[in-house]
């Protein structure tokens, strides 16, 4: 039999004064262990875990060598998503913006990357008993910016037309043309300059995996920073290719789900499903509007016991009654 | 010592109102972190690419993973039946306020995980992550593209954030005890009022 004091000054609980349980906390942790390592097994063995191997730039060159291409060319005339970024990579870009905050270019370039330098002309230096690349490498910095620009563009312009004509399933550009047996790329461009030879070079070094090492070189020996690398092969088709196979694309929920059919990051549903609609969905700065809507939401989720209204919905919605069923059942029979 | 005594800490009853399957999920999702912890310790002895290459790491990296997505099963349960009990009552705020800010840095913590397994997920995981995070500034101090830098906030950095949030919380559930039910009326129609209260004025119980 239970007793309930009743109380209704506002703000307080009633010390409970009804009847106690045997209860062993260390034991039912235990217990609770035990059954939950025992599902995490059975899962496991049902299940396994996804590891789809990573990409590497030499697999991208090989299998996609016109697009692998059109990148480089993108990075080297400084056009690339990369290229034009911003913080916290480079000053080519203010980045995005809610309103008048600028977050992402208040806290500066602490990433910095120069696609044309450190994705394209410094791994090319690296080729050894190559006096042809080196004499390109040397005639393409000595030219002026304005036209390293037009070169570079020249060269990149029908290798975009090449790719859409392959999107839009139409006959491809034929002033790029693809040597199956070796997978070279060679593209009909008369005012590229240097840029064909420098490509030519660039597509060797990646098909070799030296792209994949150069990329990963600093100053130190043992590397743990990937940035340049996935950055580069964020800006090819290569991953998005894999991820659209693997509804991992933002307009597929992006990010929350995992390869294969696993759960993935369900718990990161809220953040998804603003990319799934309008204004967000089309928006140029669908990230920081996204990211502030969260910022808002988990400010007020922490501070529910204080948000009048949110916290006065439990007592609303009677849903305690069934988790209380049988304390309530016990005194509308006293009652 | 003197807020928590050992008939505090630990009880040897609890109130006969701590009987429902809801209670359950409170401790199943610490179970579910210590499965975590352990099996992230033997992946950390191992190293990062053990489990790549060997079957007893694909076996504890699934753990690891099966146990991750139990956790947060098990926490979202826990928190929407603490939402409709109104657990915050009684002067409970702060044990609200540290389980929901428990799940708000498991968040990262899970996602630290996910760019460090060095495969094609977390690649495309990293180079999607990166572009929030580098909108509101995170992306200057906390590089998703960094291995190196997420598997330190991946292996200790987070995981001590949400162990000693989980032991905070916990702490304060045996302070307070386990919310009691809504008081009701005479009439037994609705519950009467309240919404926050003064600290130490609920009943004990279970880690809830």
């Amino acid at each position: 039999m239970t007793r309930l004091r009743w109380s209704r000054r506002k703000g307080e609980t009633v010390e409970w004064k009804g009847g106690y349980a045997p209860y062993d906390l260390v034991k039912e942790l235990f217990i609770a262990i035990g059954v939950v390592a025992l599902l995490a097994v059975l899962l496991t063995v049902l299940f396994s875990s996804p590891d789809d191997r990573p990409s590497t730039i030499s697999q991208w060159s090989r299998e996609q060598p016109v697009n692998f291409v059109a990148a480089a060319a993108k990075e080297l005339a400084g056009t690339s998503d990369t290229a034009t970024y911003g913080p916290p990579y480079n000053h080519n870009g203010d980045g995005q913006h809610a309103a008048f905050l600028y977050p992402q270019k208040w806290l500066g370039v602490s990433h910095p990357i120069n696609t044309a330098k450190d994705f394209v002309i410094d791994p090319l230096k690296t080729v050894p008993d190559n006096p042809a690349m080196q004499s390109a490498i040397a005639q393409y910095q000595a030219a002026p910016e304005k036209t390293r620009t037009a070169w570079a563009e020249a060269f990149a312009k029908p290798l975009e037309e090449y790719e859409t004509a392959l999107e839009e399933n139409k006959a491809p550009n034929r002033d790029v043309s693809v040597d199956p047996t070796t997978g070279s790329v060679t593209v009909k461009a008369g005012q590229a300059g240097p840029v064909p030879i420098m490509m030519s070079g660039l597509l060797d070094l990646a098909k070799s995996g030296g792209l994949d090492g150069s990329l990963l070189t600093s100053r130190q020996f043992f590397q743990t920073d990937y940035t340049k690398p996935l950055l580069f092969m964020a800006d090819g088709g290569l991953l998005a290719e894999r991820a659209e196979a693997q509804h991992l694309l933002g307009d597929q929920w992006g990010m929350m789900n995992e390869t294969g059919s696993y759960p993935g990051q369900t718990w990161l549903w809220l953040y998804t499903v603003w990319y799934q609609v309008e204004p967000f969905k089309t928006s140029e700065n669908a990230d920081i509007l996204v990211m502030l809507v969260m910022g808002v939401l988990s400010l007020a989720f922490v501070c529910i016991p204080f948000v009048p209204g949110i916290r006065g919905i439990p007592r609303r919605i009677p849903i305690y009654r069934l988790i209380w069923r049988e304390h309530y059942h016990e005194h509308e029979i006293e009652a | 010592m003197g807020a928590l005594p050992p008939e505090k800490l630990l009880p040897d009853d609890q109130p006969i109102y701590v009987a429902s399957w809801i209670y359950v999920f409170g401790v199943a999702s610490l179970a579910a972190l210590v499965v975590i912890i352990g099996s992230g310790v033997i992946l950390s002895l191992k190293g990062p690419a053990w489990w790549h290459f060997t079957g007893i790491g694909h076996f504890f990296n699934s753990i690891h993973l099966w146990s991750v997505e139990l956790f947060f099963f098990f926490m979202v349960i826990h928190l929407w039946g603490k939402y409709w009990m109104a657990a915050w009552r009684g002067g409970r705020s702060r044990v609200w306020v540290t389980g929901a800010i428990t799940f708000l840095v498991a968040v990262p913590a899970a996602l630290t995980g996910y760019v460090s397994q060095q495969n094609f997920d977390a690649q495309w995981i990293a180079t999607q992550a990166k572009d929030g995070l580098n909108s509101v500034g995170v992306g200057a101090f906390f590089n998703v593209t960094n291995f190196g830098q997420m598997y330190s906030y991946h292996v200790l950095l987070l995981p001590v954030a949400v162990i000693a949030l989980v032991v905070a919380h916990v702490l304060l559930v045996r302070k307070h005890g386990v919310v009691p039910p809504f008081e009701l009326d005479k009439g037994l129609g609705s519950p009467a009022a309240p919404e926050t209260a003064p600290a130490g004025s609920g009943a004990q119980g279970a880690p809830s």
